[in-house]
């Protein structure tokens, strides 16, 4: 009854979640795009995708990603060997078990007319199989926390993975190790196949005590060597035509030996029946679960790793490319690799925010792609996250899900950058790509972004700029000094102006202090008489090419692109400070 | 036989995968063995306008891997190399944030002693490999074809840290050049700034100095740019794409990158140099080719 009963309830909601899991896949979409397309042209256009694809030569490059990326998982290989093995284990082990176990009386039993789950081989295979699995898990336990693998990152749903496999796994072990002492399973087998009692009865116990691992409260080894004759014929006659020797169940085996000493008290506390029930809801809950858990990536990878395998980013719809990255915000495995070797990896390890690596942004995307509003730390952490990418694509390159992680960074981007607050990253060369795909953005937009970082950075110390601004001389100066001892050599400048005559962006300009604000060597000539915060007001610095022309042709050997450099970071610290201006007269230093 | 530890630097898989199959051929050709090192990260020259630590961390691990690895360090790219140049030379002053970054090293299991040479590819061609040598490996030579050379900035300056070539008046790569025949001519901003570092950020200003050089360069009368950085290389390329679409009728020059100059008069075939993936053609010059 509860049997039955959780088994429907748990196939309802997986179905259910299922369904719900591809409404998602159609509806959501991962960031910025001008349109949104409907829920029905995604999906004819997702339809007709596959079928045009089916119906093509990629047919045979379908195949080919089916056998060798999802059943073999070269990319996993590719990776590391060992994490190779420790999946192959489980997804083999697994498939196998609910193939031939779980779904025995649909599959094996059609397929194989003699099948009988105690008979061999299917007896000794269910052991084997489990045991692949459970060495997988050992694996994985071993690699998340015992290898100090860098920047791998574990949460909670890489813990219920492990832990609902391993429960299941351990459960099934358990409970057929109990079955194998348990005296009270023994009865009712007996009374059902054999109906023996009396001196039969004790004989085929007494075998069974001796040889099938049994552990019986009456009968204690050693055996009369005809006692045991007499039983053997008995097991062969009744029993053997459906039940496999013990051992062939070898790690139940293993374990009913090791619980002999409380074996009997086990069974008389009705241990079997407590891990059937263990066994099989462990089984529905992951089965139930299983939509909205990490374990979903049975699904969305194949589909991912298939999809990248035919799919190509410059032809495909883009409602098609919408519904794929929403799939493949499931079918990350959260196995990073990506964050492994990303690129920016030492920005993580200098800001320790832990959305830079993009193992750890999925989760956010994820929210954002589902509508959730993310409070005003968490979103300036994810879009520093998004924007600190070098766009090497390299974790496109080795995700063994197949995920175009690229393109999935590209659209999350725009829109934070619209939406989020101001990012100084984007005054970065970090922003180059952006300024490569511009025409991704439409015109009015491109540029909001930049305006915003651009404001924040010099808002504070744009009235210093004003031209009639007074300056207090005896005031001392804001006290803001370079970090290195390089970056005072502006006290060296006597005022030759080579810096501006050579600057190329000077020279672009007709009126350059209108456009610049100040030029290089006024920069220098401010923070000789201690008016740093002015300094950091000029427009200059943001449009520094750092070409060293400057630097290289002061007669001076003041660094002066070494302290443009210095000025950007003191006025990037300086974004979220609300003091007042406080630039004065301060003299050389 | 010569061994350096490769920097690939993200600019080049990504995006210019061409000039990272024309350098590998050229280089193995002429002996140079590339080691890889799937460790490395960026070099940290994107991250260094808004944020010192992330660039120099970024800058000190690939040194202290490479030191570990026990070879020099070959750059391919010209911001790379001027990055990493700068954070040795940042490394061997002591303060605060050097101290730090030595911390955060030690807590990755690396140390860095300064130990290990940051070399530009032209620099071992030249240096290592010698003109002259260069030479005994043609199979072919250019004719008539003049060249305009983008040395980029990083590489040249500031001089005192990169330590390529004389930053005012350099030779180098004008004599790799002319060693395949071609001749470089003199140009008007030949040593400025392509535009790049502001492409993203000001892309007017930036397209405005690409502008400035494509029409210098072809009123010298060059027939290619040659580049040896891949930002010099997106901006001559990608972004000239764009100049030209927006007005049509402004001035236009493809631009090849040595390694592909190079690999063609070597006799390497055209597909492995990736002739045909710089976005604006330059399958022409295979025209000015002659058999020694």
């Amino acid at each position: 009854m509860v049997f039955t009963v959780s088994l429907y309830a748990s196939l309802i909601i997986f179905v259910l979640g299922l369904i719900y899991k591809v409404y998602t896949w159609l509806h959501r979409q991962v960031g910025f795009s001008q349109e949104r397309p409907r829920l029905l042209k995604r999906c004819l256009s997702a339809l007709t995708g596959m079928a045009l694809t089916v119906f093509s030569l990629k047919l045979f490059k379908l195949l080919q990603a089916f056998f060798l990326d999802v059943l073999l998982q070269r990319k996993i290989l590719k990776e590391s060997f060992l994490r190779w093995v420790m999946h192959m284990l489980i997804f083999w082990g697994f498939m196998l078990l609910l193939l031939m176990h779980a779904l025995g009386q649909l599959i094996t039993a059609s397929l194989f007319s003699n099948y009988e789950s105690t008979l061999n081989p299917y007896f000794f295979l269910r052991d084997l199989f489990g045991l692949m699995v459970l060495v997988g898990v050992v694996i994985a336990v071993v690699r998340r926390s015992l290898l100090k693998v860098p920047r791998l990152k574990t949460n909670a749903m890489d813990r219920y993975a492990i832990i609902i496999l391993a429960v299941i796994i351990l459960s099934g072990i358990f409970l057929t190790g109990l079955k194998i002492t348990s005296k009270t399973e023994f009865s009712n087998m007996v009374d059902a196949y054999a109906g023996l009692w009396g001196e039969e009865a004790r004989a085929l116990e007494s075998y069974w005590v001796s040889e099938q691992g049994l552990v019986s409260p009456e009968l204690e080894p050693p055996f009369k060597e005809n006692i045991l004759k007499q039983g053997k014929r008995l097991h062969q006659t009744y029993c053997a035509y459906c039940h496999a020797d013990a051992q062939s169940s070898f790690t139940s085996y293993s374990f009913a030996k090791a619980l002999h000493p409380v074996a009997a008290a086990l069974d008389r506390a009705g241990f079997v029946e407590i891990f059937w029930y263990i066994h099989f809801l462990s089984c529905f809950l992951g089965l139930a679960y299983l939509p909205f858990s990490k374990m979903l990536h049975i699904f969305s990878t194949p589909i991912s790793l298939l999809a990248n395998a035919v799919m190509d980013e410059e032809k495909s719809k883009p409602e098609n490319i919408a519904t794929r990255q929403v799939i493949e915000l499931d079918a990350c495995t959260h196995c990073c690799t990506c964050s492994l070797y990303c690129s920016a990896m030492m920005g993580y390890e200098a800001k320790l925010n832990p959305y830079i690596l993009p193992s750890e942004k999925m989760a956010p995307l994820k929210a954002l792609a589902a509508g959730k509003k993310l409070d005003e730390t968490e979103t300036k952490a994810v879009l520093e996250g998004v924007y600190l990418c070098t766009n090497c694509d390299r974790c496109t390159v080795v995700c063994p899900s197949g995920i175009n992680l690229r393109q999935l960074w590209i659209n999350a981007r725009e829109k934070l950058l619209q939406q989020g607050p101001a990012e100084p990253l984007m005054l970065s060369q970090l922003s180059f790509v952006r300024g490569l795909n511009r025409q991704r953005v439409s015109d009015d937009l491109y540029g909001l972004p930049l305006e915003k970082a651009d404001k924040a950075v010099r808002r504070r110390f744009e009235p210093l700029l004003e031209a009639d601004r007074s300056i207090d001389l005896d005031q001392a100066g804001s006290g803001r000094v370079p970090s290195l001892i390089s970056e005072t050599t502006f006290s060296y400048c006597f005022g030759c102006q080579n810096c501006s005559t050579v600057c190329p962006v000077v020279a672009n300009y007709e009126n350059p202090q209108e456009a610049l604000g100040l030029l290089p060597h006024q920069i220098m000539c401010s923070l000789g008489l201690g008016l740093t915060e002015t300094a950091m007001a000029s427009k200059m610095i943001w449009y520094c090419l750092t070409c060293y022309q400057c630097q290289e042709h002061c007669p001076q050997n003041v660094k002066v692109t070494d302290i443009l450099y210095e000025l950007k970071y003191m006025a990037v610290e300086s974004m979220d400070e609300k003091t007042e201006n406080e630039d004065q007269a301060g003299g050389l230093i | 036989m010569m061994r350096y530890s490769l920097f690939i630097g993200c600019q080049i898989p990504s995006r210019v995968p061409q000039y990272e199959t024309a350098a590998r051929a050229v280089l193995g050709k002429l002996g140079v063995d590339l080691v890889d090192n799937k460790q490395f990260n960026c070099c940290g020259y994107p991250m260094r306008n808004v944020d010192k630590k992330s660039y120099l961390l970024s800058s000190a691990r690939n040194l202290a891997l490479a030191e570990d690895a026990g070879h020099d360090m070959l750059v391919f790219c010209n911001c790379c190399y001027g990055a990493l140049k700068n954070a040795e030379h940042i490394m061997k002053e002591e303060g605060r944030l050097q101290d730090e970054i030595r911390e955060k090293l030690r807590e990755m299991g690396l140390t860095y002693a300064g130990n290990v040479r940051i070399r530009h590819y032209l620099s071992v061609l030249y240096n290592e490999i010698g003109v002259a040598a260069l030479k005994e490996q043609l199979q072919n030579t250019y004719k008539d074809l003049n060249i305009a050379v983008q040395y980029g900035c990083h590489l040249l300056r500031p001089s005192p840290v990169t330590q390529f070539d004389d930053p005012v008046k350099p030779t180098i790569f004008d004599e790799l050049v002319a060693a395949t025949g071609a001749k470089s001519v003199e140009w008007a901003n030949k040593l400025e700034c392509c535009g790049a570092p502001l492409m993203g950020i000001n892309d007017g200003l930036s397209m405005d100095l690409s502008r400035q050089k494509i029409k210098a360069a072809v009123k010298a009368g060059a027939h290619f740019f040659c580049t040896s950085c891949p930002y010099c290389q997106i901006q001559f390329d990608t972004v000239q794409n764009m100049i030209v679409s927006k007005n049509p009728e402004s001035e236009h020059l493809a631009s090849v990158i040595f390694p592909q100059l190079l690999g063609l008069s070597m006799g390497i075939d055209p597909q492995t140099l990736g002739i045909g993936l710089n976005k604006r053609d330059i399958t022409m010059i295979e025209s000015y080719l002659t058999k020694e």
